[in-house]
């Protein structure tokens, strides 16, 4: 039986743990990976920086689930409005988060749920415009308690 | 057993921009998981939700294993007419669940 004798050295054991499951892990997106799902989404065209603001919180304690909002500016009109807002990951097993798709009647290009990470890692969110421009906002997130690959009780 | 929970304004004014918010309960089963004894336990996750207003499509995500237990979605529309919401969940295994609200505009 696990006897923590302080919050710390439990915290220490569970984070140790998790990390021994991250590393044991062979399959695992890189932020090489993650670089090829933009590219299929993106295609050649450029990302600049701007216009989408991405919310995660900087500190992480359970990684199973993490609230997220991305919003971007724009007057969300005919001639000029978000198509869709694509959410991508470095180290999770898999590069990739959501792809959200925005109709003409969405009023506002902004989207909250909630999100698993693997490990303290990088997010980055792109929206494609509808002058077929795409823009993007990241943020670093440390994560005490890693998601995905823990092994159920 | 799956369930549905929407939180779609009853009445709002033509034009005005609201709030839906949704969330289906589900295990959202990565895949990357493994028993004690080491087997895979297979993915089983929500993949697609998409929401349409009298049938046009006004919302739709791709989900993936990293979206968390119980996809919780918030978006924005705007109201335009009366009408209805229409919600539809697809996932592994054969998971399709649909749920609706309406909607009085003036």
């Amino acid at each position: 039986m696990l006897d923590p004798t302080t919050r710390r050295d439990f915290l220490a054991l569970a984070g140790s743990a998790a990390m021994l499951a991250v590393t044991l892990r062979p399959a695992k997106a890189t932020p090489a990976t993650m670089a090829s799902a933009i590219r299929t989404v993106v295609g050649t065209a450029p990302v600049k920086n701007g216009k989408v603001k991405l919310e995660v919180p900087p500190l992480v304690e359970n990684g199973n689930t993490v609230p997220m909002t991305v919003s971007v500016a724009s007057p969300m009109a005919p001639e000029d409005h978000v198509l869709s807002i694509h959410v991508f990951n470095e180290k999770n097993p898999q590069p990739n988060i959501g792809n959200f798709y925005l109709g003409p009647l969405a009023g506002r290009a902004q989207v909250s749920t909630r999100i698993r990470l693997a490990d303290s890692q990088k997010i980055i969110a792109i929206a494609k415009l509808s002058d077929g421009t795409f823009w993007s906002a990241s943020v670093e997130v440390i994560v005490t308690l890693a998601a995905c690959t823990e092994e159920p009780v | 057993m799956a369930s549905a929970l929407i939180n779609v304004p009853a009445k709002a004014k033509r034009g005005e921009i609201i709030e839906i918010k949704t969330l289906m309960s589900h295990i959202m089963e990565t895949g990357y998981r493994h028993t004690a004894t080491g087997e895979v336990i297979p993915r089983d996750i929500i993949t697609s939700f998409t929401c349409r207003f009298n049938g046009k499509e006004i919302f739709r995500a791709d989900l993936f294993p990293a979206i968390s237990a119980n996809p919780f979605f918030t978006f924005f529309t705007t109201a335009t007419e009366s009408g209805k919401f229409e919600f539809e969940w697809i996932g592994d295994k054969g998971f399709s669940e649909t749920a609706s609200a309406s909607i009085a505009v003036e």
